[in-house]
């Protein structure tokens, strides 16, 4: 009894020393100045635009996490083939490497001193310090979040459904929609909300590569740090807000998701 | 907020997208990539400068270490025009990015620095640690906060401001001279990567006694947070720090912005440009006299015979910083 108090109490502690006191700092220094400071700052023009780079970089990162981790987890749940270890190895690798470094790489690709960079600046192609290479920095560290969520679902769930449905003279489409899509669409949700928050919140990779151009290039992330290095607190945390919101409505998800997906077995 | 101007943002980035891809027009646009503590003064400038341009364009600023900066420009971010801490970082960007003639420092009045700066140190409230000069951010128990010489322009103009009092005390001993300034440097518990980040690291943070820092970023530090009563100590000498400006010649012929370019530069040496470097605290370089105290300043040619020098000698891989610095060596 005393073990299981200490255990809960220590919990809630850690929680409330690494969760609750610091959502709540970055809500208080957000409306320091009153609700008319904090809603300024999140219609500033800049403010506006970093919001809407980061939700087209989420809006291009989710789906193709969401195509790649389907594929992704077909191969390696429904087939044999050699290599397959190695592959799921390297699906993983943008956990395992740092962001800053898979931004790094890209500058080293497609920057002027870089292997394909000078040829596709001369045919007008700019992807570092552009849109397109946050995109693709924000894909790099979103996209195994489908596939490592439905890799260990799929393998668990065997394939006898979609042989019975084929045997019952079911076409590839039609198998896929009807039978497998129903079966993993919970494991497709969850590895959605999981992909989105990280996509929203990047900022390593993406820092190296944006060049923080204002009102261009800036990320949501971003825009924080260069409101907070301009003294200008109030509006730095304000825009932290919509990321404390971003997270706040992650856990509301995945709670929801886990609770319906506990009460459908 | 209003959803239509929501709407809009998210079609100005899609449309930026596009453009990002094809090279679509739009209202031209001139970029100036600098570094950190101009933020204000260009804030202010552009204005200043769209209002005598009178034609729509729309300028855009990124901010950072020079040296990080420099490198960005190196690597492919599209800059019309540099305004950086340093020489040396802008001749990187014509040496190794090839984007800009080698002579470039004679293309603009005062060797290409519109205006100029200085270092001083920044304490805190009362002086409680009684700093007054250079001997006094060598004392044991004293921490000073200064960026990174390896990231940062004025951590380099930081590191030869300490290296020519050292020199003028030591009557050119060297080797005494990097012993002062290894003594210096153990005393510095953080490197930012930028200006901007020590000062905060300073101010808000509350990290270190004494903050070594552009002039111009310890006045507006001071008027940024007064309730702070921060407090300024101008050292017995220090060095003129240079920051030059230039048109990057290949960026602005290929995106056809050279016109606007170079009457952007040639803005700064105008006098409501020098009335505003003056405002923000710079030392402006003609026709405006300087509301800022006297200095004993020694150039970056007398201490260490120019940047070429001075970066070769200081802050490249094997130079006297990699030498005297340790990362992890205990402060004593």
């Amino acid at each position: 009894m005393m073990k299981k108090a200490l255990l809960i109490g220590f919990t809630v502690l850690f929680l409330g020393v690494f969760l609750v006191i610091p959502l709540g700092a970055v809500l208080a220094e957000a409306f320091r100045k009153g609700a008319g400071a904090y809603f300024a700052a999140l219609q500033d023009r800049e403010a506006l635009s970093a919001i809407g780079l980061t939700l087209l970089c989420t809006a291009i990162a989710v789906p193709a996490s969401v195509i790649f981790g389907v594929a992704a987890a077909w191969a390696v749940a429904r087939f044999r083939f050699p290599g397959k270890s190695l592959l799921v190895t390297f699906i993983d690798l943008p956990f395992a490497v740092s962001p800053v470094v898979a931004g790094l790489v890209l500058v080293l690709l497609f920057g002027m001193q870089g292997a394909l960079g000078p040829l596709m600046i001369k045919s007008g192609i700019r992807v570092v310090f552009a849109i397109p290479g946050i995109i693709l920095a924000t894909i790099f560290v979103s996209f195994p979040f489908v596939a490592r969520e439905l890799i260990p679902l799929m393998q668990e769930q065997g394939d006898e459904e979609e042989q019975a449905a084929m045997l019952l003279g079911a076409s590839g489409w039609q198998i896929f929609w009807r039978v497998t899509v129903p079966k993993i669409r919970w494991g497709i949700l969850y590895g959605v909300i999981l992909c989105s928050a990280r996509a929203m919140g990047e900022f390593g990779a993406v820092s190296v590569v944006s060049g923080h151009i204002r009102g261009k290039t800036n990320t949501v992330p971003l825009h924080v740090e260069i409101l907070y290095n301009e003294y200008n607190f109030v509006a730095a945390f304000a825009v932290a807000s919509l990321l404390v919101l971003v997270a706040l409505g992650t856990l509301a998800a995945k709670s929801a998701l886990e609770w319906k997906v506990r009460n459908e077995h | 907020m209003n959803l239509l101007t929501r709407r809009q943002a998210l079609l100005s980035s899609a449309a930026g997208l596009l453009s990002a891809c094809g090279g679509g027009s739009g209202t031209p646009s001139l970029r100036n990539v600098s570094y950190d503590p101009t933020r204000e003064f260009y804030q202010e400038f552009n204005k200043a400068f769209l209002a005598k341009w009178g034609k729509p364009v729309e300028i855009e600023q990124s901010h950072g270490g020079s040296g990080k900066q420099a490198r960005s420009v190196i690597d492919g971010l599209e800059a019309d025009v540099v305004t950086l801490a340093l020489a040396y970082d802008i001749d990187a960007i014509a040496k190794k990015g090839r984007l800009l003639p080698t002579n470039w420092q004679q293309r603009l009045p005062n060797n290409s620095c519109p205006y100029t700066s200085s270092i001083v140190m920044v304490v805190r409230q009362g002086n409680p640690k009684k700093i007054k000069d250079w001997d006094d951010l060598v004392k044991p128990g004293v921490q000073v906060i200064t960026p990174n010489p390896k990231t940062s322009g004025g951590a380099r103009w930081n590191y030869l401001a300490a290296w020519a009092y050292a020199l003028k005390q030591s009557a050119n001993d060297e080797s005494k001279a990097t012993d002062f300034i290894g003594a210096l440097f153990r005393n510095v518990p953080v490197l930012d990567s930028g200006a901007r980040g020590s000062t905060t690291s300073f101010v808000q943070r509350k990290l270190g006694d004494v903050l070594l820092c552009w002039e111009n970023e310890a006045y507006l530090a001071k008027r940024e947070f007064a309730a702070e009563a921060l407090e300024i100590v101008i050292p017995s000498m220090s060095i003129k720090a240079e920051p030059p400006v230039a048109v990057v010649d290949v960026m602005v012929d290929s995106r056809g912005t050279r016109d606007i370019a170079q009457a952007y530069l040639e803005y700064l040496y105008s006098d409501p440009g020098q009335t505003l470097a003056a405002k923000h605290y710079f030392r402006p370089v003609k026709g405006q006299t300087s509301t800022l105290p006297e200095m004993q300043l020694a150039t970056v040619q007398e201490v260490a015979g120019g940047w070429t020098a001075a970066q070769e000698k200081h802050f490249d891989d094997n130079g006297v910083f990699d030498r005297i610095y340790k990362p992890g060596s205990p402060a004593s």
